[in-house]
This record gives structure tokens, sequence and C-alpha cells, in this order.
């Protein structure tokens, strides 16, 4: 059956079909951006082969080159003339790979561009090695030998199973100090400062008296003393660290000593099995969720990000949940409903519409410099004039945002409570139960999955909110959790870390964007993984919720 | 045997003691949860509508008047003629200077004498005049009757004996003791005017009869003491041309100006120092006298008394062939009785006047304001000078009675024509609208126009809604009208998790991802957008002419999920093809060929990125509340429709579109109101520039992203802060007044719905 132009035009079906397109454009460009980030957060992990080439220069002399392969991208020759590079006439494109040579140290930069021409002898040997380091990003190339002090323990093949067995014991030992260092040399730091700001208290009150001071220095001198005991243990550890080294060859030759205490991980990507390689993913995924960020945040994990993140939504629901609820059912049970409620109710709902930024002016404006100053004033004179709450903090973000989140947790309470049907209720009154009666045993329970939705949209909402934190309480690194083994632990002063944020500091304010970005994805998959099914969870509960309810609406 | 069975009711006592009482806890119980349930109802809205109130209250400030209170009035310290008075920074020691060459000074709160000091003025002699340097330089040269002249400074230091603040004053002559000869003929210097600077010193005086006299010195610094010798250079002075109101040297010494009474305002340029040459000779008044000439913190503008209570602006300009002329920036009108002096702020481009009749004015000349203008006393006031701190000011009234008062005068240099009027800036080549808060000097011009914010603010949300709008309104009429239920249960959750997806993402993409590959398969974007449609409509009509048997294998209302591949295949093509168009069409490089043959400025995060990400995040506003709206138009209208023979088609235009664009609508605005208040997505996918430009190929900055940018580094209770404040609440006042009238078109629309 043939159709002609005019017949089909005639019936709007190219309308139809446009429409069509428009919700497909729409799908290919979520899933799109979906598999996008999921590609590139989970391919960085995976450890890739190293390739070692001879590279022809510019100067027609030949160079060793060593590095994965990261991207390859054609480029108009014009443009690479124009920037100086040769290229013979009748050529329109040439392939460039981006190289990541690592090595920052001895070459200067870790990414750089190379003529896929001019790549030749591309093999992939065994013995070459990434050393993963605590500074200067990646080391890539061959292991020659493995010293302690200056005598050599091992060289040649044998090197590689000494050194990863030195290096655990390196590991081993960083731990050892890391733990010291962080948590008992800081919960020292952190008893000291309060035992400082007792004292300026006491000064305050006027009640210095000789026996607080007393106590005060004797607590000091306990803490000087468990401090001079760590002290001592640092430098046996540090001896002990600073033990082995290796010397290793860099892609132009340079034959580099690299100290053990130096280095986070080793492996030797192309002598790797595929069932070593799914181990090494693991153990880097693992690392990424469960690491402090290392290297102005462009290496290492996002722990403290996702902690953050965490606890601020935590405060935020304790906090929004009560409001909204009971904010809902006044609206919708006892208030009078006139006109006046019709507008307070439109004004909430175009609440959730007010750009999330002007939340955050309004909570430092308010919360930090108004409210916080006065806190200070009034309790806590003596850390004076270095502020306590008087500055973003994550109490201040937690309740900006429950401000923020509050419009969604009071829509989505009404809208449950609207939805139980007025025969319940009646049929509670009648048999003599009273109003608030009513509300607790029959309402509510029948209403908390709305709740829930609510609740749960209000997090999702929250854990993707950047703008306003900027401004009340994140920082790119903050140097201790806001929840932590040091009294009165739940720190809500303190200034923290949030993965929404994390992805625009390290993605836009890192000196290193290129060696970055990979963490970014991951970062972002991670952030995404986390809303999504905060997202599935809710519209679960709301659909799970309206087949029950179904029965009743008769 | 029948025994009848009683049925009694049991012999329950429902008014023990005990039930009475579990009865009254019930009802104390209801009436507690009422009344804190009310409380808590009415606390949380109120809460709420203290954000409205609590922005409103930040900026209220910025268009309050100044206030002027009395604190002190006594008789002036010293003797003879007040040629030159000030105040220190803490506005607690004033300083004045009398024409014998008396230096009093004293306390501001009570005029009583601190100290006094004699300056070293040649014998039989009077100071003929005294001008200061660069304001709050504490710079002063004198004139002496005798045609000479000095350099002294007035310094304060300031320490804590037993934590009580100590002001000592003291008086400096950084150049010595020894007076300069300025005047050959030695006759009275009546106009002085000095500059200071790392490199140069130079004094210019006038006498009576309009002579003018300079002395330029360059300064040598020796490397181990550190101590500055003085060499004299040669400098020519222009020809005198009667006598002087006023005279004045630019900071670089390459300018100088002189006014006289009849308001001739010449501008020399003395950068050839052996021929000075007349750049610009300009009359400033009609029939009126000059009094005063003055320069305005910054010493780039020139203000000029009258004696009818004008004031005018003029800074020299540069024009495109770098030549210099004087213009009339603007012209401040009082009352019209004769001024006495104009001076000026220390901190700000503030200036005020005091006149014959007892007024003062205040003003500032970037927000053409007048913070404040009011008969003070009723007595002509002859002198006058305000605190570094522009907090206090001390009057000379004719009667010899100094007047200090205290002033609040916090945010002059906000007006509406500051913030939304083009402002002829100092360096400006015309009036511009510019939005640049702070720099690095301290006299800077701080401009604060909210015209490019609220432009790109626009813009970016011009560029989301025209790439979301069709998008999400398109996809929202299929999927509502013609998809099938069971793909129309799939697609709806995946539309929605593309509205909750964190901007922070998106921002990040377009800033890392889009806006590079952007930039390098440019063309590649547009073949996109122009073979899209036209690879599906190609499509549609090649599947309706399939033969039945695999035409029928797809029920209807599945379109969408045959386009799929065909739009990958499609955008693959284009990018694949993208080099080649590139070559064909744009000499090898799109980028290259835009800004040297069509003449576009391309930016890599411009405002096509930002219009893709920001229509990214309003696209599932925009469908959902237009998919509930036209899922929502009554099922017999449509039936209806199709019963009469319409196609599909013609029912979705003639009947479901006019029942459900009310829905439409409101979903338009609300996506508007989203697109507004988007921060990190501008942030991250823009350059931040405050550029007013439409070109596509340009960033922008949005007044969301400016607060984000500025607001930690801003000083609080500023100006600055409460204009971001301002900022904040315009956004508030415009997503709410959008988002309320989109609300209550639904509203409307619910209705109707329900009736038919």
């Amino acid at each position: 059956m043939r159709i002609s132009v005019r017949e089909w035009t005639a019936k709007g079906d190219p309308y139809v079909w446009m429409n069509a397109g428009a919700v497909a454009v729409s799908l290919v460009m979520v899933i799109g951006l979906l598999a996008l980030i999921a590609g590139r957060g989970l391919a960085h992990f995976w450890p890739h082969a190293i390739l070692e080439a001879d590279y022809l220069n510019q100067d027609g002399k030949s160079m060793l080159l060593i590095g994965e392969q990261v991207e390859v991208e054609s480029v108009p020759a014009d443009q690479l003339r124009s920037g100086g590079v040769e290229v013979p006439p009748g050529v329109n494109f040439m392939d460039r790979w981006l190289i990541k040579t690592g090595n920052r140290d001895v070459l200067g930069a870790d990414f750089r561009w190379f003529l896929a021409d001019n790549i030749r002898n591309i093999r992939y040997p065994e013995g070459l090695m990434t050393l993963e380091r605590r500074e200067w990003g990646d080391f890539k190339g061959y292991l020659l030998e493995v010293k302690e002090g200056d005598t050599t323990v091992a060289s040649g093949e044998a090197a590689w199973d000494e050194f990863l067995v030195r290096l655990d014991r390196a590991l081993d030992l960083y731990d050892q100090i890391h733990s010291i260092e962080k948590t008992e040399i800081g919960s020292i730091n952190y008893t000291i400062e309060r035992m400082r700001l007792r004292e300026r208290k006491l000064e305050l009150e006027g009640e210095k008296t000789p026996q607080a001071m007393a106590d005060i220095e004797a607590i000091r001198a306990e803490e000087n003393a468990k401090y001079e005991n760590l002290q001592q243990d640092l430098i046996d550890l540090y001896a002990q660290i600073n033990r082995d080294k290796i010397v290793a060859r860099a892609m132009n030759g340079d034959e580099v000593e690299i100290e053990l205490s130096k280095i986070v991980r080793a492996f030797r990507p192309n002598a790797m099995g595929i069932g070593d390689k799914i181990g090494h993913y693991f153990s880097k995924i693992w690392e990424f969720v469960s690491d402090e960020p290392r290297e102005a945040n462009t290496e290492g994990g996002i722990f403290p990000a996702i902690y953050g993140t965490v606890l601020m939504v935590i405060v935020m629901s304790v906090l929004v949940t009560p409001l909204g609820v009971v904010a809902a059912v006044y609206l919708r049970e006892y208030a009078t409903q006139g006109t006046l409620t019709r507008i307070i109710r439109i004004a909430v709902n175009n609440l959730a519409g007010v750009p999330s930024i002007v939340y955050g002016v309004f909570g430092l404006g308010f919360f930090i410099y108004f409210l916080g100053a006065n806190i200070d004033d009034a309790f806590y004179q003596e850390a004076l004039p270095s502020p306590t709450f008087g500055t973003p903090g994550l109490m201040w973000a937690s309740i900006t945002l429950a401000i923020l989140t509050l419009p969604v947790v009071i829509v989505a309470t009404e809208e449950g409570l609207a939805r139980i049907p007025r025969s319940v209720r009646e049929g509670s009154l009648a048999l003599g139960a009273t109003k608030a009666e009513t509300l607790w045993r029959v309402v509510i329970p029948m209403a908390s999955p709305a709740m829930m939705t609510g609740v749960i949209l209000a997090i999702a909402r929250a854990a993707g909110e950047v703008a306003p934190l900027m401004l009340v309480g994140v920082v790119k690194l903050a140097p201790s959790l806001p929840l932590d083994g040091n009294y009165p632990y739940l720190h809500l002063d303190q200034k923290f870390m949030h993965l929404g944020f994390h992805i625009y500091d390290v993605g836009f304010q890192s000196p290193n964007v290129e060696a970055a970005r990979p963490l970014v994805y991951a970062t972002a998959l991670l952030l995404v993984i986390v809303i999504a099914l905060l997202n599935l969870f809710a519209v679960g509960i709301r659909n799970h919720l309206r087949e029950k309810y179904k029965a009743l609406e008769m | 045997m029948n025994e009848a069975v009683v049925l009694k009711a049991p012999d329950i006592d429902f008014d023990t003691p005990q039930l009475k009482r579990h009865r009254n806890v019930r009802a104390l119980k209801d009436k507690v949860a009422t009344v804190s349930i009310g409380a808590g109802g009415v606390f949380v809205i109120v809460a709420v509508t203290l954000i409205f109130f609590y922005l409103l209250y930040e900026v209220m400030p910025l268009f309050e008047s100044a206030k002027v209170e009395p604190v002190a009035e006594y008789t002036v310290p010293g003797k003879g003629k007040t040629k030159f008075l000030a105040m220190e920074e803490q506005a607690e020691i004033g300083i004045r200077i009398d024409d014998l060459g008396a230096v009093t000074f004293f306390y501001t709160e009570n005029g009583s004498v601190h100290s006094q000091l004699n300056l070293p003025i040649p014998a039989g002699t009077t100071i003929t005049s005294i001008n200061e340097g660069s304001a709050g330089s504490q710079t002063l040269a004198l004139g002496f009757s005798n045609g000479s002249g000095l350099v002294v400074q007035h310094q304060y230091k300031i320490t804590y004996p037993n934590d009580v603040r100590l002001i000592t004053p003291q008086l400096v002559y950084p150049y010595g003791e020894e007076p300069v000869t300025l005047a050959t003929t030695g006759s009275a210097i009546t106009n002085i005017a000095v500059r200071d600077n790392e490199e140069l010193l130079m004094l210019a005086g006038a006498t009576d009869s309009g002579d003018i006299f300079g002395s330029l010195f360059s300064k040598e610094e020796d490397f181990l003491t550190e101590e500055i010798t003085l060499e004299e250079q040669d400098i020519t002075m222009p020809q005198g041309r009667g006598k002087l109101v006023s005279l004045l040297l630019s900071p670089d010494v390459r300018w100088l100006f002189t006014t006289n009474e009849a308001g001739e305002l010449r501008m020399y340029d003395l950068r050839d120092r052996a021929n000075p040459r007349l750049n610009t000779e300009v009359n400033v008044t009609e029939e009126t006298k000059v009094v005063a000439m003055r320069f305005l913190l910054g010493d780039i503008s020139l203000l000029i008394a009258d004696d009818q209570g004008q004031v005018s602006q003029w800074f020299p300009v540069r024009n495109e062939q770098n030549e210099f002329s004087l213009e009339k920036v603007r012209q401040f009108k009082t009352d019209g009785a004769k001024i006495n002096q104009i001076g000026i702020e220390e901190r700000r481009k503030g200036f005020f006047i005091v006149s014959e009749d007892g007024q003062l004015g205040l003003y500032n000349s970037t927000a053409e304001r007048e913070a404040l203008r009011e008969n003070l006393l009723d007595k002509s006031i002859r002198y006058a000078t305000l605190a570094p701190r522009a907090n206090y000011i001390l009057m000379e009234t004719e009667d010899g009675q100094l007047h200090f008062w205290d002033v609040h005068n916090e945010h002059p240099d906000v007006s509406w024509s500051a913030l939304w009027a083009e402002v002829w800036y100092e360096n400006y080549q015309e009036p511009e609208y510019v939005w640049q808060s702070s720099a690095a000097t301290n006299d800077f011009e701080p401009k604060y126009s909210l015209m490019p914010l609220s432009f790109g603010t626009l813009k970016a949300a011009f560029y989301a809604m025209l790439i979301a709008t069709p998008l999400a309104i398109c996809g929202a009429l299929y999927t509502a009208h013609f998809m099938s239920p069971a793909l129309r249960r799939k697609v709806k959750p995946v539309i929605e998790l593309m509205e909750a997806l964190p901007t922070v993402i998106l921002g990040f993409l377009a800033g890392l991802f889009f806006a590079p590959f952007m930039e390098a398969n440019l063309p590649g974007v547009f073949t996109v957008l122009m073979l899209i449609p036209i690879a599906i409509i190609l499509f549609g009509f090649a599947w309706a002419n399939l033969p039945a048997s695999i035409r029928l294998r797809i029920d209807d209302g599945w379109e969408p999920l045959l386009l799929v591949p065909v739009i990958i295949l499609v955008g693959w093509f284009s990018f694949a093809i993208s080099p080649s168009v590139e070559i064909a069409m744009f000499d090898g490089d799109m980028r290259f060929w835009l800004e040297n043959t069509a003449g576009i400025d391309f930016d890599q995060r411009n405002a096509l990125v930002v219009g893709a990400a920001m229509g990214f995040a309003v696209i599932p506003t925009i469908f959902s509340i237009t998919e509930d709206a036209v899922f929502g138009v009554p099922k017999h209208l449509t039936y209806g429709s199709l019963a009469l023979g319409a196609t599909p088609w013609q029912t979705m235009v003639r009947v479901v579109l006019p029942t459900a664009s009310p829905g439409i609508f409101s979903a338009v605005m609300i996506g508007l109101g989203r697109a507004v208040g988007e921060t990190m997505i501008v942030l991250m996918a823009t350059g931040n520039t405050p550029i007013m430009d439409i070109n596509i190929f340009e960033g922008m900055r949005t007044l969301a992203a400016n607060i984000a940018v500025e607001m930690p580094e801003s000083e609080v209770g500023s100006s600055h802060y409460r204009i971001l404040f301002l900022a904040a609440f315009v956004l508030f006042i415009f997503t709410f007044m959008v988002n309320t009238l989109a609300e209550f078109v639904r509203q409307r629309l619910r209705t109707k719905y329900s009736v038919i």
C-alpha cells in the first residue's frame, strides 16, 4: 500500500512523528548522559595497558614513549599546520593520541598529545609498571633495583617480588603513622584547645581560681606527656618506613630513586591476568569510596565527601520531617479551609520554585551573620574573635537545606492526607475517638508512606544541591570529619565536604583538571546512583500507595 | 420450657473516677495537640515568609537617605582665619590651620585644644593658600604671601597605653622646613597645588594676577639610608590668563587644570616639560560665577561649584585616536544659594557642599544621588570637612562657631540610575552598563549596574527555553496522547529521573565535556540540529510506505523506540562528517572562520552550551506539567472528536491543545522560573563575564551565578553585600510571581476540567 506525500501530510502524520521524535531525543539525551557518566566513571578504575613505542619528534629524532592511551582524536590538518606542525600536503586529517605519560616530576606534565602517524613499534612489555604515589601523580617505567639504605637487595627479575613484599611493609607502617598523626595526636590537640577555651572562659567569668587552673594544668600535662610518647613512636616509625627505596627508569631514560614511603600502590598492568585486573578494579573502587583524597583532591578517594553529604542530609531530615509534617497536618486538618489557607498553600508550593541560591543568601545573612554571631556572643565568648557558629558550618547548612526542602515535604504530606477518604476519619470520630487520636492512630499511619515519599524526595533534592551550600558551609578540604571520637562527637559548627561541591571544585578549581577528570566522573556517577535510587524508591512508594488506596476510593 | 431471655445492657458505669480521668486526659491531649500543631504550623509558615522579609530588611537600607545629628558646638579654637580644617581617622582629633601659620589640634567633641604648633613660615608672611594632595594622603601644600610654598604632612600615631586608645598628632616636613620659591616675582601665592608620588614631587602655584609657577623635583632614594633627595627639574608653566579660582594637577603630573570666576576651565598638557600645551578650553558656566573646583576621590573627576548652587562633574575622556578632551559628565542642582565650599569623601566617590544659607548637601557622583540636602544652620557655612570614614562632619559658620555633627550615610553609592541606567564611569568613553564590584585600589569607582547581570540571566534562560520548550512540549503531547500506555509507564519515570539529576552534574558535563566537544565539532552540532528533524520525517514517511506485514508488527504508540536508532545513527553521522564539513565550508576551522570571516566572537563556554545544559534541566519540569495537563483533558472530548472523523492529529490540535493550553502555559512559566534561578550550570558552563551581547557564542554572567561568585567575599553590611541581597530579592520576587501566576492558571484549569 503506497501512500502519497500529500495523503500522508494531510493526516497530520509528520507532526505526530515529530512529536515522537521529541520523546526519542529526550530519551537518547537522558540515557546517553547516564551512559557517558557511567562509562567514564567506571572505566577509570580499570588497569589500562601501558604501551611502549618509538615516537618520531618534529625534529626527526626518535624518542621512547611510555604511557596509557587515553583518547584518540581526529584533527583537521589545517589546524595542526597553523599550530606550527609540519603536515605533508594533501593530508586532510590526522589522528592524535592523548597519552598519560605520568612522571609529572620528571617530564613536567602528565598528559600529552602525540601524532598517531609518528608513533612506531607499539609494544606492551610486561615489565612496565605503574606506581601510584602520594605526590607528583603516577610513575610509569621500569623497576631496576630495590635498595635498603644504600645497599642493593634485589635487581633484575627478582626485584619486583622483593619490591612488593617491602611495599606491603611500608604501607603497613604508613597506616600506623597515619593513625597516630590523625587520630591520636588530633585528639590531643583537640583536648588542649578545649583546655585553652576553658581557661579563657574562666577568665571571662572572673572565676579563674587556682583550683580550676590546677585542674586544667593537670589535664594539659597529661596530654603533653601522651604527646611526647607518640612523638617518640613516630620518630621510630618514620625511621623504619624510610628504610627502603627503589630505582626505576622513566621514559626519558632518567633513573630515579623513589622511596617506598611515597608509594601507595604498584602494579604491572601488562603482566596482569584478567582475574588480577578484576581484583585490582574492585580494590580501586573500594579505595575510591573509603579513602581520603590525595594531591589536592585529584587522586585517592572521596570518603570525607560521602561522609559529609550523608551527615548533612541526616541532620537535615531530622529537622525537616517534623516541621514539614506539622505544617502539612495543620494546613490540611486544622486550619479553616478558606481563601487564606489556599493562598498559603499556593505560596508554600511556590517556594519550591524559588532558586536555591536565594536560600543560600538567606542562610548566610540570617543564620550565620545574624543568629550565629549572636549565639557566639552569648555562649562562645571564650573563642572570640574566631567565630564558632558565626561562620558557615554543618548546622547552618542543614537548616538552610531544611528550609529549602520544606515545601517538598509539606506538599507530599498534604497530598497523602488529602488522599485519605473522609469516611475513614468519620468512622474513627464516630467511634468516639478524639481528633488527636484519629490523627495519631488512623490518619498519620495511613499517610506515613506519603510522608516517607516527601522526605525521600527532600533528601534527594538536598543531596544534589550545591549552590546554597557554597555560601553556608562546604569546603574543598575539611581537616577532620564532623562526627568523630572527640567530645562532643558531633561537631555541628564544623565545615564539611560534600559530593556535589567536590565535583564543582575538582572539576573547575583544580590545578590538574586532566588528571582529576576521571575522578569527577566517578564522583558524579556515585551521586547520580544515590539520587536515582532515592527517587526510584520514592516513586515506588508512591505507586504502591496509590494502588493501596484505590480500594478505599469508592 | 421457654424461658425468656432478657437482654440487659451490661452493667458498666461510664462515670467511674478512673474513666472520667481517662476522658479528661484524652480531652487534654486533644487540646494540646490542637494547640501545638496549630502553633507549629503557624510557626513554620511564618518562618518561611521570614525569607521574604529578611531579604527586604537587608535591602531597605540601600534606599534610605542620609541622616545628620548635632553632637557639639563650640567656638573655633585658635586665632586668625581658618585656612584648613580636617579630622583624623577616628574623628576624635581635628586640625585647624589659620592664615598666621598656627596649627591647632583640638578634640572634636568639645573643642578643647590638644596642642598648638607653629609652622615655620618665613617672617612677616602669611599663609595665602592651602591645598591638599590626594584625598587621605594628609599632605598639604602651603602657599605664602612672599611667593614661596611648603609641603607639610599631618600625621596621627595611635598607641594603646593601658588598653586605651591614645592618638598623638604631629606635623612632619617630608622635604624639609625650608620653603620653595615658586613666584619669582615675590607676589603672594593665592592658589597652590601639590603632587607627591613615588618618583616626583611637584608644586604649582598661581598669584593674584594669574601668573602660574611650578617647581618639579625628581626623587632619588639612597640605597643605604633610604633617604630621599630631591633634584629640581626644569618645567615651563603655561602663560597666565587672569586670576584663578582654582588650580589642580593630575596624579601623573600630566594635566594642569585651571578655572577662573568666569567659568573658563582649561586643561593643559604638561607632558612636554618645555612646551605646555593647552588641550581643552571650555566654559563651564554661562551666567554664573565659579566659586570652587576640586578633584573627586581618585583625582580624575573635577567638581566645579558655582554661586547659583550648581555643581558639575567633568573628566578627561580619551577617544579612539588616543586624544583627550574634557567632558561634562553630570550636574547636580541645589536650591540656588551660593556654594561656599565643596568637600570630598576619602573612601567613596562622594562629595558634599556647604552654602551661604547654611545648607549641607551630601552627594554621590557615580550614583548621581542626592543623599541629603538640608538647611542645618541658619548662618552661612564658611568651611566644612568630613571625617575620613564620612561619619562626622565639622562645619565652621561665619560667626566663628564650629559645629560637630554625626553623619549616617551608609549607601549613597546606590540609586535607581546606578543599578539600572547607563552610567558614565571615569575613564570610560561613554555611558555604559557595567558590573565590576571590586578592584585592588582604594579609589576605585564601583560599578553596580545590574543590567548586564539581568541581561545575562534572561539570555541564558532564553536559550535554555529555546531548546527545552519545543522538545518538552512536543514530547509531552506525544506521551500523553499518542503513546501506548505500556511505554508511557516506562518513559515517565525516566523523565522524572532526569528532573532529579543534580544540576552540578549537568554543569560539570556541560563545562568539561560538552563545551570542548562542541568547540571541536562545531559544524557537527549544527548538522545534528538540521538533520534530525529531516531524518525523522523521512523515516516516518518510509515507515508509512512499508508493507503492512512489517508495519503492523509494531503497535501504534511505539514510534519513539523506532526513532531511537535513527537518532543515534544521524547523530553519529553528523559528527563523523563534521571535520569534512569544516574543511569544505569553513576552511578547516569553524571557530577561526567565525571570528575572522563572520566577525562573531567565540568563547568555549558560551550561551549555546548553557542553553543545552540548562535546557536539559528544564525539559523534565515542562514535560511533566504539560503531560499532566494534556493527559487530564477529559477523554470524552477526544473520543467525540475521533468519532466525528477527525484524525488523531486534528483532535490533538483542535480539541486537546486548546483545552490544555493554560496548563502548557503554566508549564512554560515554571520552566522559565527554574531557568532564571539556576546557579550551578551557569556557573560552570559559562565564563562568568558580565557582558551584554546576544551572541550565542559568547558567555554571560547571571544574577544567581554572580551571587555565588561574589557573596562569600563581600563585606557584611557594605553596599556590595546589600546589592547582592537585592539581586537575590529580585530573583525571589521574579520566580515567586511567575510560579504564582502559573499555579493560579493551573488551578483554574483544574476547575474547568471538573466542570466539563
